[in-house]
């Protein structure tokens, strides 16, 4: 999937799981901008492996690894290649 | 040989939290308070009430409602993560003031999932010992009040105890499976040891939770050949009420399938679940399979599943 696709399907399902702006920086914390909180990161990791069609399995389940746009981009590459 | 769920107890102290007394202690308002753990109340036991306290009275309230001599109890097992540090701990008091002199009593030093796990223990136990009496039981405040902790921890928590009694002599609810689960790589995300305030990673104890509780209740459920749909009721660690809503979307069923009481007594830890399943018995709910849920501290997770004979 080319990168510029998988990016747009990500943003595209972080705007459901908050009502907020997205940040502009990619490297910027979704944690500590209060875009999501701890009840909003089991939905999106529960809609990456929708929209990805992916199972993230417990390993995996660390919020570091959710914790900025870059972050996340990096991890569904990682699960496609 | 099977095991069998004979009735439960409860004991919440009187004294009521308020959000709005709450909000003086945090710095935060009633309102976000509900917001954020969907709590308007908890209770405080007293100050010089202990954990053994509490297990008694619930321990009565169980052996009263299922009729059951305190003499013919062969084991007690009593799960506590905020029972005071050394030994021993709150089992062998409860033992002794039940009038027990020789018979077994376990501690389960486990917040949270403690009195899940018990209970799992005592389905396989019951057979050699005879009627366990499982309690957890909890003095959460105490932990608020020894040290100064975050706003968002410190309105969780309130004091209670639960207690369920397990027999192989048939009862009204069968157990017919039990899933238990640890993974002891997250034990620094939930914890606490009075040398310092609980340390509570959210985002991670969340994360996990709103994961495990559905795949461990779909686990128990499968080795059963049962399917979510089935079961009439779901009887969970009342941790946050927004975590119970997102286990019912995990489970696709109704929220209110998913028993709640965590808006009036708060997180009690261990206690929870049982005080959920005394108030859920006591008013006599309809036949069918239950299960029963938790996740706590450790990661320790699991689910039972029981059925009303």
């Amino acid at each position: 999937m080319p990168d510029a696709q998988r990016r747009e399907r990500l943003l595209r399902v972080l705007k459901t799981v908050t009502t907020q702006p997205l940040p502009a920086d990619d490297e910027e914390s979704l944690f500590e901008s209060g875009l999501l909180d701890s009840f909003a990161l089991p939905d999106l990791v529960s809609a990456l492996e929708q929209e990805f069609s992916i199972k993230v399995p417990d390993r995996d389940l660390n919020p570091r690894k959710f914790d900025s746009i870059s972050r996340i981009d990096t991890y569904l590459q990682d699960r496609a290649s | 040989m099977p095991a069998f769920l004979h009735g439960f107890g409860m004991h919440v102290p009187e004294r009521v939290v308020t959000n709005a007394e709450m909000a003086l202690r945090v710095e935060r308002t009633a309102e976000w308070i509900e917001g954020a753990c969907g709590i308007r109340e908890r209770r405080w036991a007293a100050v010089k009430a202990s954990v053994a306290d509490l297990a008694i009275a619930s321990a009565h309230d169980c052996l009263a409602r299922t009729g059951v001599a305190a003499s013919s109890l062969g084991l007690i097992i009593v799960a506590s993560g905020s029972a005071r540090p050394g030994f021993p701990g709150p089992a062998a008091e409860v033992a002794v003031r039940l009038g027990l002199e020789s018979t077994p009593a376990i501690d389960l030093p486990m917040a949270s999932a403690g009195s899940l796990f018990g209970m799992a223990m005592a389905a396989q136990m019951a057979e050699h010992f005879g009627d366990v009496l499982v309690i957890g039981a909890e003095k959460m405040s105490a932990v608020i009040e020894s040290a100064v902790l975050d706003p968002n921890t410190a309105i969780l928590f309130g004091d209670g105890a639960g207690a369920v009694l397990v027999s192989a002599r048939p009862g009204p609810w069968e157990i017919l499976d039990a899933v238990l689960h640890s993974d002891g790589q997250y034990r620094d995300a939930l914890a606490f040891d009075w040398s310092a305030p609980l340390r509570m990673d959210g985002l991670s104890v969340i994360l996990q939770a709103a994961r495990k509780l559905p795949s461990a209740i779909n686990e128990v459920l499968t080795r059963q050949k049962m399917a979510v749909g089935d079961v009439t009721q779901f009887l969970l660690h009342q941790a946050n009420q927004n975590l119970l809503v997102r286990v019912a979307k995990s489970l696709g069923v109704p929220a209110e399938r998913v028993y709640s009481n965590v808006a009036r007594y708060g997180n009690t830890s261990s206690a929870s679940m049982l005080i959920a399943a005394a108030e859920w018995s006591q008013a006599n709910p309809a036949p069918g399979p239950v299960v029963f849920s938790a996740f706590g501290a450790g990661f320790h997770w699991g689910a039972l599943l029981a059925r009303s004979v």
